[in-house]
């Protein structure tokens, strides 16, 4: 009865190249990263290096900080509150927590879609021009490049095309996420943050979230959290394994699923616990 | 048998009756209310019938009396004796009596009388009876006899009555010419006249009353006058146009009595009148209530100005009250950081809605009125002291009495529609980079806008039916001007003003002539529920527009 959680090792990515990290360019590099809520602790000492145009997945059980660490990239941790941080967060070797970088301009960098799809109740069209709109762009054509353009990467152009200036929120669950996906690669980001982008979804819908996120590797370095360790192998060339705050194992997915060097990554990716 | 009734209360059956009783309860009690103003109040400009009565008193006399049956009821002759009644002593058990509108008050001093049922020999409606509606001394009954014109009998009988029609057109004509003439084109010669004087004063206070200023003000002054001689000249040959015929008539009991036809607003012949006739009466009757000014101490005519200044006092409160409201919830729910202070400010803000509406009353006298009002005359009107401008009731401070009533009610709606919103649509606009008010202004406060709506309704029912804080802080019984007029600035935010909540007590308790007047105070009051369903209504329908826009909440 145990390894029901067990994966199919056929269906890991071959990923080539990406076989160490520390050979490839960073985008971002945590260091000693502490998080604590109030007196308790969530993040303990976390230092990593998430490699540029990659994909990475945090993986590990329900509540073990994968999506606090991953919310860390864009400070929307901040909003909580009694929320202290220690450590530090290099984006492009920049400091995100320097008192001289606005939250607003590092969020236009670091994107994130949520587990939930959060579409704002207005039309298809506005959802996508929301972000440009707030950076002040004014000028109708240039927005209506960019909305199909990002519709495009989204893979959801063709589906929309007809009713842009219909309300968004009466499209399907899976078309409001790859949405919210073009809503935020609308502005260029460099990071893209995926919270569980596919847990609320149908098996086909998943399916189109996770051939986007193959595409759109190309332009953007990708961190996705998820409780499918399917689909972490599946996507990502990078792994992380999380457990109770502390980072146990970063490797490339391939040898994470393969050959974990930690007996608990090993464990968990084998279903004897989490 | 026990437990076929336990199985029965635990089926819940009971329960579903018990809470469906109270729904019946409420809506019997809501539409009897209704039913019963619109019954009592729409009756009253139903033409109904004139009787022409024989009637004994007790002394044995028989009697003419002319009027309407108002009322009809039974009641013991023991109880009418001890009343001090004359009933005759071989009378027993219940009799019947009628309330008799015998108008002519200046006659018989009074305008109704109980009869006793029994003591009418008989009754009659004759066709030739009239019914006129008079500028003073309320209705006649009674018949006509001649039409003089300039002194000179000019009809007698039938042909008087088709002579009289002809002439109250002409009289009409002649009172609206008179009404514009005193209303709009002296009125507004007074207020510029008002203005110069103010002018002049100004000048002397702050010094600069040169000759040459004073000069073209009294330029100025001297041509409205010319102006206002010319208007006057006018007037007064309306004047004697207006009074050129006189009806004699014959009240009950065969009185003589001349009555100048300027004097007559309506009159009519009751009992000749077919049912289109009636009907068309009827609305005529209704609309004169609706658009018209009140006459003879408000018992008389229309309530327009209470319904221009009912709507105009919700409206301006709205507008005020709106910003208000949402801003100070904004503050509440989005800046504020949660803690006592805050519980005990929301705590403070709903026993707020609690206070006593008269509290909030003597509070806007004493503050908005005398304070407020006091300083500014000081500050921007001294050349009118010591006569107040703003330092007296008047709209504004109405509006802002009840603005603050009603805060409250839009603050707690507001907080509960901010409260709505899901987090992950705030998460999802900043993550995209907008900045906490970009967020607030973007997407939660359209999305928060139909709540807002809510509190705005709850508001406007509220602050329509107040009548206590509005005795102090600016209505009257009779405003000579609407707040909104010809005269720039157009909207006087300082003038007193009608409103229907106050004209049903004054009309029901403060009038002259109570028992005539009462239909008017159901007919009212009617008017008053319609005023308040109409502006609730316009409220609802924004609400719904807004609900349909941003339909999200329901996910």
């Amino acid at each position: 009865m145990k390894n029901t959680h067990s994966i199919d090792i056929g269906i890991i990515k071959n990923t080539g190249s990406a076989d160490d990290p520390g050979t490839e360019d960073i985008c971002l590099e945590v260091n000693g990263l502490n998080l604590f809520y109030g007196e308790a602790q969530a993040l303990d000492s976390i230092s990593l290096r998430i490699p540029r145009q990659r994909v990475s997945a945090f993986i590990g059980p329900s509540g073990c900080g994968k999506s606090t660490l991953l919310r860390c990239f864009n400070r929307m941790n901040e909003l909580v509150d009694n929320v202290r941080i220690e450590g530090s967060i290099r984006l492009d070797g920049e400091d995100i927590f320097a008192p001289s970088v606005q939250v607003s301009h590092l969020r236009q960098r670091v994107g994130m879609v949520f587990q939930k799809p959060n579409p704002f109740p207005k039309s298809i069209y506005e959802n996508v021009a929301y972000g440009l709109r707030l950076q002040g762009i004014k000028s109708r054509r240039t927005l209506d490049e960019i909305v199909e353009k990002a519709l495009r990467s989204a893979a959801l152009w063709d589906e929309v095309k007809m009713r842009l200036h219909e309300n968004a929120l009466g499209m399907s669950g899976g078309q409001q996420q790859r949405l919210v996906i073009a809503r935020a690669i609308a502005v260029e980001p460099e990071v893209l943050l995926l919270d569980e982008p596919a847990s609320a979804l149908d098996p086909i819908s998943t399916l189109k979230i996770e051939e986007l996120i193959d595409e759109l590797k190309e332009k953007y370095t990708i961190v996705i959290v998820t409780h499918n360790m399917q689909q972490a192998a599946r996507v990502s060339d990078y792994t992380a394994f999380m457990y109770m705050g502390r980072m146990i194992e970063h490797d490339s997915t391939n040898k994470i699923f393969t050959n974990p060097s930690e007996k608990m990554t090993e464990d968990y990716i084998t279903g004897r616990y989490g | 048998m026990t437990t076929g009734i336990r199985q029965w209360v635990n089926s819940g059956t009971p329960w579903i009756w018990l809470t469906a009783a109270a729904v019946t309860a409420s809506l019997v009690m809501v539409l009897g209310l209704l039913l019963l103003i619109a019954v009592n109040g729409l009756g009253h400009f139903w033409p109904s019938p004139v009787w022409d009565i024989q009637y004994r008193s007790a002394d044995g006399k028989v009697q003419q009396l002319i009027g309407q049956i108002r009322e009809t009821e039974r009641i013991s002759a023991s109880q009418l004796r001890d009343a001090g009644d004359t009933v005759s002593a071989d009378v027993d058990g219940m009799v019947e009596r009628h309330l008799l509108k015998i108008a002519n008050r200046d006659i018989s001093g009074l305008d109704f009388r109980w009869i006793l049922s029994a003591a009418i020999t008989e009754r009659s409606r004759p066709e030739k009876l009239i019914v006129m509606e008079r500028l003073e001394w309320g209705d006649f009954y009674g018949f006509i006899q001649t039409l003089r014109r300039d002194g000179q009998v000019i009809a007698e009988g039938r042909a008087a009555w088709l002579e009289l029609t002809a002439a109250l057109e002409y009289v009409d004509k002649l009172r609206t010419r008179i009404r514009h003439l005193e209303k709009t084109e002296i009125g507004s010669i007074n207020y510029k006249i008002e203005r110069l004087r103010l002018e002049k004063r100004k000048l002397e206070l702050e010094g600069a009353d040169t000759p040459e200023a004073l000069a073209d003000l009294d330029r100025q002054h001297s041509s409205l006058q010319a102006e206002f001689a010319g208007l006057q000249k006018k007037l007064e040959d309306l004047y004697r146009k207006i009074k050129r015929d006189t009806v004699s008539m014959t009240a009950m009991g065969g009185r003589q009595l001349d009555i100048p036809v300027a004097n007559i607003v309506r009159a009519y012949q009751p009992n000749a009148m077919s049912l289109p006739d009636k009907m068309f009466f009827y609305a005529a009757k209704l609309w004169e209530f609706v658009s018209d000014d009140p006459r003879e101490a408000n018992t008389e005519g229309g309530v327009f100005p209470a319904i221009f200044g009912t709507v105009t006092m919700v409206l301006l409160m709205s507008v005020l009250v709106t910003p208000f409201g949402v801003i100070a919830a904004v503050y509440l729910h989005e800046y504020a950081q949660q803690g006592p202070l805050t519980r005990m400010i929301r705590i403070a803000v709903n026993n707020l809605a609690g206070v006593p509406s008269i509290v909030y009353g003597v509070f806007g006298l004493g503050f908005f009125v005398y304070v407020l009002g006091g300083n500014i005359d000081k500050l921007f009107f001294p050349e009118a002291l010591p006569a107040p401008t703003f330092g007296t009731p008047g709209l504004l401070w109405a509006s802002l009495t009840l603005a603050l009533l009603t805060m409250p009610v839009v603050i707690v709606a507001t907080e509960e529609g901010l409260s709505r919103i899901p987090l992950s649509i705030r998460e999802g606009s900043l993550a995209l980079g907008a900045t906490q008010a970009e967020t607030l202004w973007r997407t939660v406060l359209p999305m928060a806008s139909p709540a807002m709506m809510t509190g705005v309704i709850l508001a406007v029912a509220r602050a329509a039916g107040e009548v206590a804080p509005l005795m102090l802080v600016g209505v009257v019984k009779l405003a000579p001007a609407l707040p909104v007029d010809g005269n720039a600035p157009f909207i006087h935010l300082d003038r007193k003003f009608m409103h229907l909540g106050f004209h049903i007590y004054d009309v029901g308790f403060q009038s002259p002539n109570v028992e005539a007047s009462q239909p008017l105070v159901f007919a009212t009051a009617l008017l008053l529920v319609a005023v308040i369903v109409i502006l609730n209504l316009a409220a609802i329908a924004i609400r719904n527009r807004l609900r349909e826009r941003y339909r999200s909440l329901e996910q």
